[in-house]
């Protein structure tokens, strides 16, 4: 038995990746479910909006980078971020402006919407291959570790190593920076006050003289922000490839769906649950057991439940799972 | 104050408001009467702006405000509760009452970050009046409650504050008694007479409450199939043969039949 090794192993292997893709769905869930309770329809473009963003932020940084300017052991991207998201909000209030807009001035119902917003999930999708190519970039620089596995073996004397990589930090960090933000302003600004009572109740919303035009152009200019965050996070800690960005759409949607559709901290929350879920089912297990277990029971196989390809399928389950047992998420949100 | 001229709302076949015209004079509490399905709601919706009228015109004091969205029609003053009571139920009563102004500072991207200071002595400001209304209107002691947890008839004094918060003009009240019981209903009744005369509120009311009607409404206008049936005071109005027919019933007719002698 040897305990120390055995969790070392279950935190590089598990907790920390779990904990930064996590954090990934929820900027990506958060997006999703502010779309489905303002806009009222799920929008189905949210993967390739955050594809842009983070393409958008890929071209400034390489431009950046041509210029020499750098953030020594920080990536560049961060630089760039700011860029990124006032590009991606361009896109989405011009899309907004042409498509969108016709659609509420005729009050449509929301199961047009998402058709419509399939459509506008293909043109994006088009447009981002057409600039940067359907090719994986690479846009990461500066340190690649905080702690490598090897200082970390020598530092405690363990047989495991921990490795934490600068992209997980800055992911963990980001994210709850951005998510502190978000809830100060909706729950403490006036704007952000307007936004969730016309999210409550639309009518009354009106009639009090909320415009409704406002409301929406803010929604969008916030997602613009947590999509392309999302995008660049992922991008930076994996690769950046537009058909990731294209398949992470089920994974997000499965946190939101599963937090609560509507309900910010319900996408929080189902982020890490879809991300754990994903990790621990895929994950090998034979080397935690080598550890805990003693010699005689050592497994002979992988004890990996599922084969990484299959990860798409744990998200399917549980979205499943969930609306058959609880449609309107962990935290109450709408029912779908 | 408000005219109203041939205003048709068909709904496919159904004609729900069918050339409805009527005046409506600044600083009247008009009554608004008649039988389920008369079209009393959907003409509201129309004034106010949720639906488009199919036909007709809306003025007020001759603007024509016809089809107007229902937020630019609240900054000219024009006000309305719902049938069923709205509110946000995940904000305090207090919340709710202080999302009523509209166009406020803290509204812009720009004031959230860079007019702190002005949104704050706003803010002050909104919070002595949503008190003061509160206080008024009876329940101060719910002011943190969400307003989700309120009962029905809490909820329909928290749809008459929201018009308080702000100067109205005029203010449709949609069954602002039902569901409420007798001393709440007199509540209400007071707050109405008093925002009429201390601070000029012209109101119309859908009421079924013919006491609660008596009390506050003069002229009554009664509808039926989508058009003005009627229109007097309510002695008159109980009298017409029309409307004993399509609303009051005839049960009332002998009452009123014993009680005139005739």
């Amino acid at each position: 038995m040897d305990v120390l090794n055995a969790l070392v192993a279950i935190a590089n292997y598990v907790l920390i990746p779990g904990i930064a893709y996590g954090s990934q769905l929820a900027l990506g869930a958060l997006g999703v479910t502010l779309i489905y309770g303002i806009l009222r329809f799920s929008n189905f473009a949210h993967g390739d909006t955050m594809a842009f963003g983070a393409m958008v932020t890929i071209l400034f940084t390489w431009w950046f980078q041509s210029m020499g300017i750098h953030l020594g052991p920080l990536p560049t991207a961060l630089l760039a971020l700011p860029f990124g998201i006032a590009g991606t909000a361009l896109l989405l209030l011009g899309t907004d402006r042409i498509v969108y807009r016709f659609y509420r001035a005729k009050r449509a119902a929301p199961v047009i919407l998402v058709i419509v917003s399939m459509g506008v999930m293909f043109i994006m999708n088009g447009l981002v291959r057409f600039i940067i190519g359907p090719n994986e970039q690479r846009f990461a620089d500066g340190a690649r570790f905080i702690i490598k596995a090897r200082e970390f073996k020598d530092m405690t004397g363990l047989r495991e190593g921990l490795a934490i990589r600068t992209s997980q930090g800055i992911t963990v960090l980001t994210a709850v920076i951005v998510v502190a933000l978000l809830f100060w302003f909706l729950m403490r600004t006036r704007t952000g006050k307007s936004m969730r009572a016309y999210s409550d109740n639309e009518d009354l919303a009106l009639l009090s003289g909320i415009n409704p035009e406002r409301v929406v152009t803010y929604t969008w200019l916030i997602v613009a922000a947590l999509a392309t965050v999302a995008g660049v996070l992922y991008g930076l800690d994996k690769s950046f490839k537009p058909f990731t960005y294209f398949q992470l759409l089920l994974p997000i949607f499965a946190s939101a769906v599963v937090g609560g559709l509507g309900n910010p901290l319900g996408a929080i929350a189902g982020g890490f649950v879809v991300a754990f879920s994903e990790v621990t089912i895929t994950y090998a297990w034979k080397k935690v057991l080598v550890y805990l277990l003693p010699d005689s029971l050592e497994p002979t196989g992988l004890v990996q439940l599922l084969s990484t390809d299959y990860k798409f399928a744990v998200s399917f389950g549980l979205l499943i799972v969930v609306l058959l047992f609880r449609p309107t998420g962990l935290f109450k949100g709408k029912a779908l | 104050m408000i005219t109203i001229e041939g205003l048709h709302k068909h709904f496919g076949g159904f004609h729900a408001v069918d050339g409805a015209s009527m005046k409506i004079s600044e600083g009247s509490i008009t009554g608004l009467i008649g039988p389920n399905g008369a079209g009393k709601t959907t003409l509201f919706n129309v004034i106010a702006g949720v639906l488009r009228p199919t036909a007709g015109r809306v003025f007020m004091k001759g603007e024509d405000i016809t089809g107007l969205p229902p937020h630019d029609l609240f900054h000219k003053g024009v006000l309305r509760t719902f049938q069923i009571a709205h509110e946000f139920s995940s904000m305090s009563v207090r919340e709710n009452l202080m999302m009523v102004p509209g166009n406020q500072s803290g509204e812009t991207l720009w004031n959230t970050w860079f007019g702190r200071a002005r949104i704050a002595q706003e803010e002050a400001e909104l919070l002595k009046k949503a008190d003061q209304v509160l206080e008024f209107l009876t329940i101060d002691h719910l002011k943190d409650e969400k307003a989700g947890n309120l009962s029905g008839g809490q909820k329909k004094l928290l749809e008459l504050g929201r018009t308080m918060m702000v100067d109205a003009k005029i203010v449709f009240l949609d069954e602002v008694g039902a569901g409420v019981n007798r001393t709440l209903l007199n509540t209400i009744a007071d707050a109405i007479l008093r925002l009429n005369k201390e601070r000029g509120y012209t109101f119309v009311v859908i009421e079924h409450d013919m006491d609660f009607i008596g009390r506050l409404c003069d002229p009554v206008i009664c509808m039926a199939e989508g058009k003005v049936l009627a229109e007097g005071t309510l002695d008159e109005i109980k009298a017409n043969e029309l409307v004993i027919e399509a609303y009051l019933g005839t049960g009332l007719k002998n009452k009123v039949i014993e009680e005139t002698g005739a």
